[in-house]
């Protein structure tokens, strides 16, 4: 029976799991309980094994990494995401970091997933053959996912600063990690994420300089204009000019601003990845492990 | 004849301070009534607890008179008029005896509601009791099952949650700020009692280094001296400002000590480490602009105490919540204790405890709560 839910199927019941772990937080907030930090970390590794499943099918069906439209680029940040969270989420269990990426997850992925005219274009070998650009798209799209959290620990540092601030420290309040150490992991995720886009950049660049027409002009542009504005806040930050809030707010911008210029690298098309699939108003064909 | 397991003492809840003075056993006392409950035939097991907000009494008597006679040994022992004692007395037997140790335990007795310390007194005070032989089948598992309840109790609940102390509020909220205090270097400016306390709560939480600075100071070099920390001039003070994470203000200089100007010069040579002014001074120490400063955050007297009463009421608020999950262990637990209890009363063998063994360390050093 599992033989016959689609690639979607599977990406509805892990955006569930991650649903299901933003709810079970926000029981506990409102009754004024920690929420369990070892059951979010397990619904939304549950998810995030159900996620990998439905992306690995829809893979599979579109002869490479799915990054072929808006849906699976949303659900593929989201994915990146939960992956840096499964790895860093073990220091920060009992913060508030697992409730917070959960309910970041589950709008990405319940918001790709209602939205049917994202899925409506469904590109197969829209990296050509070239597996470098594919390498190319894929970190471009998990430096997203390190910027999601990135937006979610600000979010974080914005509320524990207003908390200590305004002298109101009880409450849910109490459950977030202290203001240095979500300053910390902001500088290192910003690190991380800037590490990854530059190298992404750089393979696109190589490629680029020897072919102009392997990529998109607006696909490159919007990709180092979120690289430059990283580096920028990188180096502010470790210069000591951008601090604290600001610094918080122009990491929440980062991601805002990469989530927009996804957009632009959606529309900007290979020319090897003309689709195979025309565009419609409805999702495009589903892929089971069968099919 | 029936068995009967019992506590039977004196506790602040009805005892005020001049009379649990007068009740309090020092350590001579406290061995030498342990002798006598020892020979007491009716008394199978006992253990006592003792500290500055109570002593009690728990024990295993096969007859209702061993529990007077236990009364009788303590006044006399205190040279306590008994029926004055009986005005105060805390006498209770079976589940609610049970129930009345989960609650101390989880420190839901204590004066400082939630608070920790009591559990490790009373562990104390059972091992001692234990070593001595003066436990048996009863209250060992009377105890230990006691335990096991008061931590349930501790962990799910928010009894604990949040001090009730101005000093350790001060610490919680660096924590807040720090995450740990393991490289947190601490600013004492004053020599004085308010001072002096809220840096020893620092310490005890792990600081990195602490430096006093008070305007006598020669002042300042003894405190440092005491507190194992180092002493610094105190027209130092701003100049050196940004070596330090955490700075206690609690001098009785009449106008601000820690400027703004000063403090802005700080953060620029460390912009990125948060700074903490903890002011508890009256007049303040600290003018209060600095609170708008990027990355400085300022708690005076008032702040810290309205966040310990926040959280005292916390507590307070948990109090039925965690009275109900008591009585709730202490009837499963009686009603696998009963029959053994009820057991006891027809054995003939007297109890026999070893004389040899320690005193409690509870009774060695009645230490608060």
């Amino acid at each position: 029976m599992l033989d016959q839910l689609t690639d979607r199927a599977w990406l509805w019941i892990a955006a569930g799991f991650y649903l299901a772990g933003f709810a079970q937080g926000t029981i506990a907030l409102l009754r004024n309980d920690r929420p369990s930090g070892t059951t979010t970390y397990v619904l939304i590794a549950i998810g995030y094994a159900v996620q990998l499943f439905g992306l690995g099918i829809r893979g599979r069906a579109v002869a490479g990494c799915p990054l072929g439209n808006t849906f699976e680029i949303f659900q593929f940040t989201a994915w990146s995401a939960i992956t840096l969270y499964l790895v860093i989420g073990v220091t920060f269990r009992k913060s508030l970091l697992g409730y917070f990426t959960s309910c970041l997850t589950a709008a990405l992925t319940l918001l790709s997933l209602s939205i049917p005219g994202w899925d409506a274009m469904q590109r197969t070998h829209i990296f050509g053959s070239n597996p470098w650009i594919e390498l190319h798209a894929a970190l471009a799209v998990f430096s997203y996912g390190v910027f999601a959290l990135l937006a979610l620990t600000s979010i974080m540092f914005l509320l524990r600063n207003y908390s200590l601030k305004a002298k109101h420290i009880g409450g849910w309040f109490s459950f977030l990690p202290s203001i240095f150490d979500l300053d910390q992991i902001s500088v290192r995720l910003l690190g991380a994420g800037v590490t990854i886009l530059t190298v992404s950049l750089a393979i696109i660049s190589f490629i680029w300089m020897r072919d102009p027409s392997s990529a998109g002009a607006t696909k490159v542009f919007a990709a180092v204009a979120v690289w430059a504005v990283s580096v920028v806040a990188l180096g502010l930050r470790l210069r000591g000019v951008l601090l604290a809030k600001k610094f918080a707010w122009a990491c929440v911008a980062l991601f805002l601003g990469a989530l927009v210029s996804l957009y632009a690298a959606d529309n900007s098309r290979h020319p090897a990845s003309k689709p195979k699939v025309a565009g419609r108003e409805e999702p495009g064909p589903t892929f089971s492990r069968r099919s | 004849m029936s068995a009967r397991l019992f506590v039977i003492g004196a506790t602040h809840q009805r005892a005020p301070l001049a009379i649990r003075e007068r009740l309090s056993l020092n350590a001579d006392a406290a061995a030498a009534l342990q002798q006598e409950f020892a020979s007491l035939p009716g008394l199978k097991e006992f253990t006592v607890l003792n500290t500055c907000n109570r002593v009690e009494f728990y024990g295993v008597a096969t007859t209702a008179e061993t529990t007077a006679q236990v009364t009788a040994a303590f006044c006399a022992r205190q040279q306590f008029d008994p029926a004055e004692f009986e005005k105060i007395r805390l006498s209770l037997h079976g589940r609610d005896a049970i129930q009345h140790l989960v609650e101390v335990s989880a420190g839901l007795d204590s004066q400082m509601i939630g608070e920790t310390e009591i559990f490790g007194q009373v562990k104390d005070a059972y091992a001692a009791a234990q070593a001595r032989g003066a436990t048996g089948p009863v209250l060992n598992r009377v105890f230990q099952k006691g335990f096991q309840a008061a931590k349930h109790v501790r962990t799910q609940t928010a009894i604990t949650a949040g001090q009730v102390s101005v000093a350790n509020v001060a610490v919680e909220l660096a924590l807040n700020i720090f995450g740990s205090l393991k490289a947190a270097r601490i600013l004492l400016l004053g020599a004085g009692d308010i001072g002096e306390k809220t840096a020893k709560a620092f310490q005890s939480r792990g600081a990195a280094a602490l430096t006093v600075a008070s305007r006598r100071f020669e002042r300042a070099m003894e405190l440092a001296q005491a507190l194992g920390a180092s002493a610094m001039p105190f027209d130092q003070r701003e100049l050196r400002l940004s070596e330090f994470d955490v700075v206690v203000c609690a001098t009785s200089a009449p106008d601000t000590v820690m400027k703004l100007a000063a403090t802005k010069a700080a953060m620029q040579r460390r912009p990125a480490r948060p700074l903490f002014f903890i002011d508890q001074a009256l007049p303040r120490d600290v003018d209060p602009a600095v609170a708008e400063i990027e990355n400085v955050f300022l708690y005076n007297l008032d702040d810290l105490a309205k966040i310990a009463e926040e959280n005292r009421a916390a507590r307070e608020a948990e109090l039925a919540k965690c009275r109900a999950m008591a009585a709730e262990k202490a009837d499963a637990l009686w009603r696998q204790i009963a029959p053994q209890v009820e057991g006891l009363a027809a054995r003939p063998e007297p109890a026999s405890f070893s004389s040899q063994g320690s005193i409690p360390p509870a009774s060695r050093n009645p230490a608060s709560p």
